[in-house]
């Protein structure tokens, strides 16, 4: 018997992640990590437990392995609740047959289960691949004030920015009227951020209804909300202010990591009241040695810096040795970056080995042609050879021996 | 592997009147240390790391901070369905004629007599190591004695309680002095001992029942021709704290790569409280060289030779040096310090200077304005 819930959360964490090529070969896209001690999902996760919600579905499916140990019994975010707390949903079989998640809007088909054990009014639709803080709860207030059947949390974008964007026509009550699914010429800059609130009984009803449609996509965007739209159902849109960025491409992963070192983005994560929490490996404090020159970077714990850091959001277990440059990037857990290297612009994923007097990515002002500079990626666990020269806008996944590998197409 | 021979007793307020500035608002055993840890931490983790899963805390007064660092036991892995950690207060009725490990080991002979470990590691706090318990377990049970203690080569630590000893050829203690202050090396005890357990119940008995407190004095030494005492020399690094000096030193030996590595193996990783900070933040001015900074500082000064504990703020055009600046400490711009040591949540207004000497550092208490 579980005690009910008012809201239940489902976080999707499914996805691939295939714009971050590299980067999600072995992992899922949530648990890509982020802003030097994180994953993308501490964010939703300490959200929801910052906001009160303590029953929170995880749905994975694309390489759920390290997801899954993340997450363990929730512990980290307080989410080893009795009987709430947090759930890895992962798709499975059953008497007549079993699917993969076909859509979003299917895999919350598929564990109404889940949910209807705790009978809430409320679920919470999250996604895991966006950098926020918001509280839900306030979200979720607005949806019961309105007496809605969905809430659609949006951001407001600029106007030049809104045809990359899911943008929602509304009218003046913020009721909404019109989905505009990355429109040619906006009517709107009200951005959809992947945030629903539905009424549970609602949804219910729309998901049995989307499943028997074999026509349909089984999708929330596609599908389901265009579906309730039609039919007339209360649909209002509400506004989020403050820092939201969606972290799917190698560009936004690596904008938003250094977004965390400009004091005038409003995202801290050292807020006291609003705390991002994640499973930690404690390591002892970072050691800069007589030669280090830090400046304007985020350094974690169990680190060994000897080079110079500017500009760059390094991880757990970090190792520059002396002479060693590393400047606009991104050095994620375990990495090494040699004697006399060079690392500039890139993200190099857990446990790299940069060798000694080896060059990763180069600055955009040194790039002969601009269309093909871009970050340069080294995947993890990737050797990259003393003197070996990884150009800008590489994907490296295989080790570099001491010569030119070619930029990613 | 999990052990189940032996079983931990930690003793966080021994030595408590060493320190008594630091001392007057905890125990022994949290002490900060090292920019993230208390010194209970070190002893914790190496009992877990040794398989102990089983480790009563004997606390004896103003435990307050350390119940609060401990919790459950959850972040050294001894939250347990069976077993775990076992926070064990005096009883009551005994607080009149406390006189030490005798008094708090005679407090806790029912929890020693339903433990069905047949050894027991006694370990103060005073000693900063990430010693291998299990070499020393195995070290007791090859010699066969019935008390085993971890000693040291060095400069015996002026305190009252500290053993110089001697040992023969196969180990074995054949001499053993109390409280005799000396600035020559000698081999002396750390305050840690594997023993038998019914060894130990027994021992405890008796000596209560004459009437006798002191651990070292009337049992060891008094008894010492009688008893199996061998010794065991501790190969791990190893740092006594034993005063205010020797407690910034011990800091301040954390910024040498090679103290690190001993202190902090890879293989028995040292386990502390969680305070889910952000990373370290590191200002457009900052000037950060040969320091210890642990996660949730921010800098935006020049930081030199230093110990910087978690949420540790220094702010612009502040200079610190051979400083220790224990967590949340604000240091305001424009300050000047030169080996301080700063307590907790001490607040530097700006333009402060202060500076003591290397062998002398300026001790600024918890909570303090300055």
């Amino acid at each position: 018997m579980f005690r009910k819930q008012e809201c239940v959360a489902m976080l999707l964490a499914g996805g691939q992640g295939s714009r971050l090529y590299a980067l999600t070969k072995r992992i899922a896209k949530p648990a890509v990590p982020f802003g030097g001690k994180y994953r993308i999902i501490d964010f939703p996760l300490s959200n929801c437990v910052n906001s009160g919600i303590e029953t929170v579905g995880v749905l994975t499916q694309y390489q759920p392995l390290e997801l899954n140990d993340y997450i363990g019994s929730g512990q980290p975010w307080d989410l080893d609740r009795m009987d709430a707390g947090v759930h890895v949903l992962a798709p499975y079989q059953r008497s007549k047959g079993g699917d993969w998640y076909k859509g979003t809007a299917n895999a919350i088909y598929q564990n109404m289960q889940f949910i209807e054990r705790y009978d809430p009014e409320y679920v919470l639709i999250l996604s895991g691949d966006h950098i926020y803080k918001m509280d839900y709860s306030l979200m979720l207030q607005a949806h019961k004030e309105r007496g809605a059947d969905c809430t659609i949390a949006v951001l407001d974008v600029p106007r030049e920015e809104a045809s990359r964007f899911g943008i929602l026509n509304t009218n003046p009550d913020g009721s909404i009227y019109e989905f505009d699914e990355k429109p040619a010429v906006p009517k709107s800059t009200l951005a959809s951020m992947g945030i629903y609130i539905f009424t549970w009984e609602k949804l219910r009803k729309y998901l049995i209804a989307d499943e028997e449609n074999a026509a349909s996509h089984n999708d929330f965007g596609k599908d389901v909300l265009p579906s309730m739209l039609a039919a007339g159902e209360r649909m209002f849109a509400y506004r989020f202010e403050g820092y939201w960025k969606d972290v799917g491409t190698i560009d936004s992963l690596w904008e938003a990591n250094l977004d965390l070192l400009n004091p005038k983005i409003p995202l801290d994560l050292s807020d006291p009241a609003w705390k991002i929490y994640s499973r930690n490996p404690g390591m002892p404090p970072q050691h800069l040695s007589a030669t280090a020159q830090v400046q304007n970077s985020m350094i974690t714990e169990g680190c060994e810096i000897s080079g110079r850091v500017e500009y760059s959001v390094i991880f757990a277990g970090v190792t520059i040795e002396e002479g060693a440059e590393v400047v606009d990037s991104i050095l994620m857990p375990g990495t090494v970056v040699r004697k006399g290297a060079r690392v500039q612009y890139a993200i190099l994923a857990e446990n790299t080995d940069i060798g000694e007097g080896a060059t990763v990515g180069e600055r955009p002002e040194q790039a002969t042609d601009l269309t093909k500079w871009g970050v340069a990626v080294v995947a993890s666990g990737i050797r990259v050879a003393p003197g070996a020269v990884v150009p800008a806008k590489a994907m490296v996944e295989q080790d570099v021996e001491a010569k030119e590998v070619s930029a990613h197409a | 592997m999990r052990n189940y021979t032996a079983l931990g007793l930690i003793f966080p307020n021994m030595h408590d009147d060493a320190i008594r500035d630091c001392t007057a608002v905890r125990s022994f055993g949290s002490l900060p240390f090292g920019g993230r840890y208390r010194l209970i931490d070190f002893v914790l983790s190496s009992m877990v790391n040794a398989g102990i899963i089983k480790v009563g805390v004997l606390t004896k007064s103003h435990y307050q901070s350390l119940m609060d660092h401990l919790g459950s036991g959850k972040a050294w892995d001894l939250s347990r369905k069976n077993e775990g950690l076992y926070f064990l207060p005096p009883l009551s009725n005994s607080d009149a004629k406390y006189q030490g490990r005798i008094s708090s080991l005679a407090d806790v002979m029912t929890f020693l007599h339903r433990s069905k470990e047949k050894l027991v590691v006694l370990s103060d706090c005073h000693m900063v190591s990430s010693i291998d318990y299990s070499a020393m377990i195995r070290a007791h049970e090859e010699s066969g004695a019935e008390i085993t203690m971890a000693y040291r080569r060095g400069v015996v630590p002026p305190l009252a309680d500290i053993p110089q000893i001697q040992v023969d050829g196969t180990g074995r203690v054949t001499d053993m002095l109390l409280g005799r202050m000396s600035a020559e090396e000698a081999l002396y005890g750390t305050g840690i001992y594997v023993v038998r357990k019914d060894w130990l119940m027994r021992v405890v008995n008796e000596a209560v029942a004459r009437n006798q407190y002191h651990f070292e004095r009337d049992i060891l030494q008094g008894r010492l021709h009688e008893i199996a005492l061998y010794g065991y020399e501790v190969p791990e690094w190893m740092m006594p704290i034993y005063s205010l000096e020797s407690y910034y030193q011990a800091n301040l030996q954390l910024l040498d790569a090679e103290v690190r590595r001993q202190l902090f193996p890879k293989s028995r990783p040292v386990y502390t409280k969680l305070r889910d900070c952000a990373p370290a933040q590191y200002g457009l001015h900052a000037k950060v060289e040969n320091s210890l900074v642990a996660d949730g500082a921010h800098i935006e000064g020049t930081v030199r030779n230093s110990i910087v504990f978690r949420g540790v703020t220094v702010g612009r055009d502040s200079v610190l040096e051979d400083c220790v600046v224990m967590q949340d400490v604000t240091v305001d711009r424009h300050c000047s310090l030169r080996c301080v040591m700063a307590d907790k949540n001490a607040l530097f207004r700006e333009g402060r200077t202060l500076q003591g000497f290397d062998s002398y550092p300026v001790y600024i208490k918890k909570n303090a304005v300055v």
